[in-house]
């Protein structure tokens, strides 16, 4: 590959009541084998996406909010979450999972890459990045 | 003689809930399901409509819905009644009919 891009997927919808969230994952595995930067943005409903203590068994659906914990592995550098999204849903930070990141080759070790932001940061991001994926 | 009307939408996605709250009649009865149970939660920009709504109605919750998506009882509405997929059989029994706000 030429040249590293910047890749944001924007995630807008809960998990579980339509298939972006699952779908939307999907995709952002599939692209950890073309080791691109890769940033996810979370807003609007998307906050719900990452909250801790699913439980899907009760609705016979795949649980699959613990895949987020490991996308740090996949090569994702960060999670953003919209702060007034959070906001308007009664959440915090603390009701979100959190996401390890480590660099194989430098050792360097990030704690949690899952960051609450301000809305004129997520402008900049977005404008920022070279391709957004929409889910 | 009373409906009961279901909400399955996102109250912060549609305006499923609040066009289901402005037609709603006294007496009846409001289930919410699938990611309609966001609207169950507290500190929510819409906790209040929902909160105004249980004057007269009352409102129910599907509690698998709310567990699969991270959250449990202590975080619901005060008053709103989680019910399993029994319950959810039992409301549309116990009402004249159900209609459903998708």
């Amino acid at each position: 590959m030429s040249e590293i891009k910047k890749f944001m997927y924007l995630n807008r919808r809960a998990p579980y009541g339509t298939i972006y969230a699952w779908e939307s994952l999907e995709v952002v595995l599939i692209g950890a084998a073309f080791d691109q930067e890769v940033s996810l943005m979370f807003v609007d409903d998307g906050v719900y996406q990452l909250t801790k203590g699913q439980d899907t068994a009760g609705i016979e659906m795949k649980n699959f909010s613990a895949t987020y914990r490991t996308l740090g592995d996949y090569g994702v550098r960060h999670m953003y979450v919209d702060k007034a999204s959070l906001e308007a849903r009664g959440l915090t930070q603390d009701d979100l999972v959190q996401v390890a990141w480590e660099d194989w080759e430098t050792e360097e070790e990030v704690e949690n890459i899952v960051e609450v932001v301000e809305a004129d940061k997520g402008a900049e991001l977005l404008s920022e990045s070279d391709v957004v994926f929409s889910f | 003689m009373s409906d009961l009307y279901t909400v399955n939408k996102s109250p912060f996605e549609t305006n499923s809930l609040a066009s289901c709250l402005k037609f709603a009649t006294a007496g009846a009865a409001i289930l919410l399901l699938e990611d309609g149970v966001y609207a169950a939660l507290k500190g929510t920009a819409v906790e209040e409509s929902v909160k105004a709504a249980m004057a007269d109605k009352k409102v129910y919750a599907l509690g698998h819905d709310i567990k699969a998506r991270g959250f449990d009882e202590s975080r619901v509405i005060d008053g709103v009644e989680l019910v399993d997929y029994a319950g959810f059989v039992d409301l549309a029994e116990a009402n004249d009919k159900v209609q459903a706000w998708l």
